[in-house]
């Protein structure tokens, strides 16, 4: 799945969980440890190339200080866990696991995010065709009935959280759904695959919209990457 | 230090249908026509100003952010409210009934957010002042130290929950009287010593009245609180918001306000047991086995 490309190039396991240590390997101890660290993914466009849906001063922001500190915080949490485990301390073992949900599912979150969204010159903002456009129609009538069911699901979610474009593998239906703070959509049905995400939290949308979500929320579908949706849908559904 | 964290369901949508005791409908209706504007019992909640101007909080929260927080966040919470309470049995309540009433025992009702949110951003407003920081004094100090250690510790669990909510909501110290909120629980020795500051945060709307505490002081970490001064930087805001703008007279009132009103219920309750008391004296005795066909004994 395209998780792996959330992990540093530095991963270090195989599928045998071992691979040769080189002699200038900086990082010898995690390697030897197994640790795989979770890395910051750049983004495919420049930070101000989603103006005037999204501005360059938020998308910045949004990279460089919110995801990476839910990668920082996760990568933490990941090797206290370590330590935990090791030791046998079940109480710190479920300690951690907030900060790991919470961090770790900003990191999965925002990973999706990035590529759901496109400038558009490159683009972004294009409606899906074929296969994803018919599912579409078939699920949610057309697509500007799907694109209202997402403004108002996101537009009513207190507080934090995602609104998600979702297939579900099973039945092989779309389904629109939201999740709390970083959540992840899998909390929602393991089945579920996300096709969009669409981040409400405040620092999504402040310095822009400042209170008025359902203008970020309006704006942002020019700017969505309904390629990236479809390469998804079509490879769960081959 | 523990913190407590409260947690329901933030979200809109109840899952239960609401007790049938309480109609949650609007009964707007009568006769199949809407009743006219002056005939509908409305009393209107109003937006308080903060008791300072919206500029004069700077540079530590600029008028930008009160503008926006107080201009267009508190106020829609305010019309909101309104709008959803107008002809129905929360109508006329006060604001800390309309709160616990909406919460519905940890599964809130749709007015719930916006109750709780004008609730929490009047006591914002409240809790800070141009020129505040410092350090509080008294009796407030004295439960501070017996409760946290040192002010710095005390500090130091307020920037943690703070900094630990994950997500939106707020941080608060609160003081909690010792009272179970189950029906047959009792504290066979109440005491005041069993009255405490803790630290809590709570998620979203939620707010600690809604669990009988008495709040003294809360910080607002829902991003829009803090984003335009701080961006990210949630930790700074927090630490700015404690060294210069919390009014420790303020918490010190509430502290004096929340230890009498204890006082007041442990009286109450401590009357309610005699009553009770007595009343078990002077009744009949209960007959409290039932007759049995044979003479047989359990204990042979």
């Amino acid at each position: 799945m395209a998780l792996r490309t959330l992990f540093s190039k530095k991963a270090f396991t195989t599928a045998s969980g071992f691979r040769p240590i080189a002699a200038g390997d900086r990082c010898f101890l995690r390697q030897s440890r197994g640790l795989t660290v979770a890395a910051l993914p750049d983004l495919a466009y420049d930070y101000g190339a989603l103006e005037p849906a999204i501005s360059g001063e938020i998308m910045r922001l949004h990279h460089q200080k919110h995801h990476q500190a839910y990668v920082t915080n996760y990568n933490n949490a990941l090797e206290q866990l370590e330590t935990a485990v090791a030791k046998g301390d079940a109480s710190a073992v479920v300690r951690l696991q907030s900060a790991i949900k919470f961090n770790g599912g900003g990191h999965i979150n925002h990973s999706i995010f990035w590529k759901n969204l496109k400038p558009m010159n490159e683009g972004g903002g294009e409606p899906p065709h074929s296969t994803l456009g018919w599912a579409i129609d078939t699920d949610f009538c057309s697509l500007e009935a799907l694109v209202q069911k997402m403004n108002a699901e996101g537009a009513a979610l207190q507080g934090s959280g995602w609104v998600w474009l979702a297939l579900d593998k099973g039945s092989k239906k779309l389904c629109v759904e939201t999740t709390a703070n970083q959540d992840p959509l899998v909390t929602k049905g393991a089945n579920l695959v996300p096709l969009l995400g669409i981040d409400v939290w405040e620092h999504a949308y402040y310095l822009q919209y400042k209170n008025v979500r359902p203008d970020y929320l309006k704006n942002i579908w020019k700017v969505i990457n309904w390629k990236y949706a479809s390469e998804v849908f079509d490879e769960e559904t081959a | 230090m523990q913190h407590y964290t409260l947690s329901c369901c933030g979200g809109v949508k109840a899952s239960l249908p609401p007790p049938l005791s309480f109609r949650w409908s609007k009964i707007k209706r009568e006769g199949g026509r809407r009743l006219p504007r002056c005939a509908r019992i409305a009393a209107q909640l109003e937006l308080k100003p903060p008791p300072y101007s919206l500029s004069s909080l700077e540079p530590h929260m600029s008028r930008e952010t009160l503008e926006y927080h107080w201009g267009r966040h508190h106020r829609a919470h305010v019309a909101s409210l309104n709008n959803l309470i107008a002809g129905t049995d929360l109508d006329g309540m006060g604001l800390d009934e309309i709160v616990v009433v909406s919460y519905n025992k940890g599964n809130p009702l749709p007015p719930f957010v916006h109750a709780a949110q004008v609730w929490n951003h009047d006591f914002f407003w409240q809790s800070i002042k141009p020129g505040g920081g410092g350090r509080p004094s008294g009796r407030l100090m004295e439960l501070i130290e017996k409760d946290f250690g040192s002010f710095d510790r005390m500090l130091e669990e307020f920037k943690r929950a703070a900094l630990t909510q994950f997500g939106s909501g707020w941080a608060w110290l609160v003081y909690k009287a010792n009272r179970l909120d189950v029906g047959n629980a009792v504290n066979p020795r109440p005491s005041e010593k069993d009255n405490k500051l803790v630290m809590l945060k709570s998620p979203n709307a939620v707010n600690p009245i809604v669990w009988d505490y008495s709040p003294l002081l809360a910080i607002d970490v829902w991003e829009h609180a803090y984003y335009l001064d701080y961006e990210n930087r949630r930790a700074d805001y927090v630490s700015i918001f404690l060294e210069k703008l919390v009014s420790w007279e303020v918490v010190s009132d509430r502290l004096d306000v929340a230890i009498e009103r204890a006082a007041e219920r442990a009286r109450e309750a401590e009357t309610r047991k005699q009553e009770d008391d007595t009343a078990v004296t002077h009744s009949e005795a209960v007959e409290m086995y039932l007759d049995s066909d044979t003479d047989d004994s359990e204990a042979e």
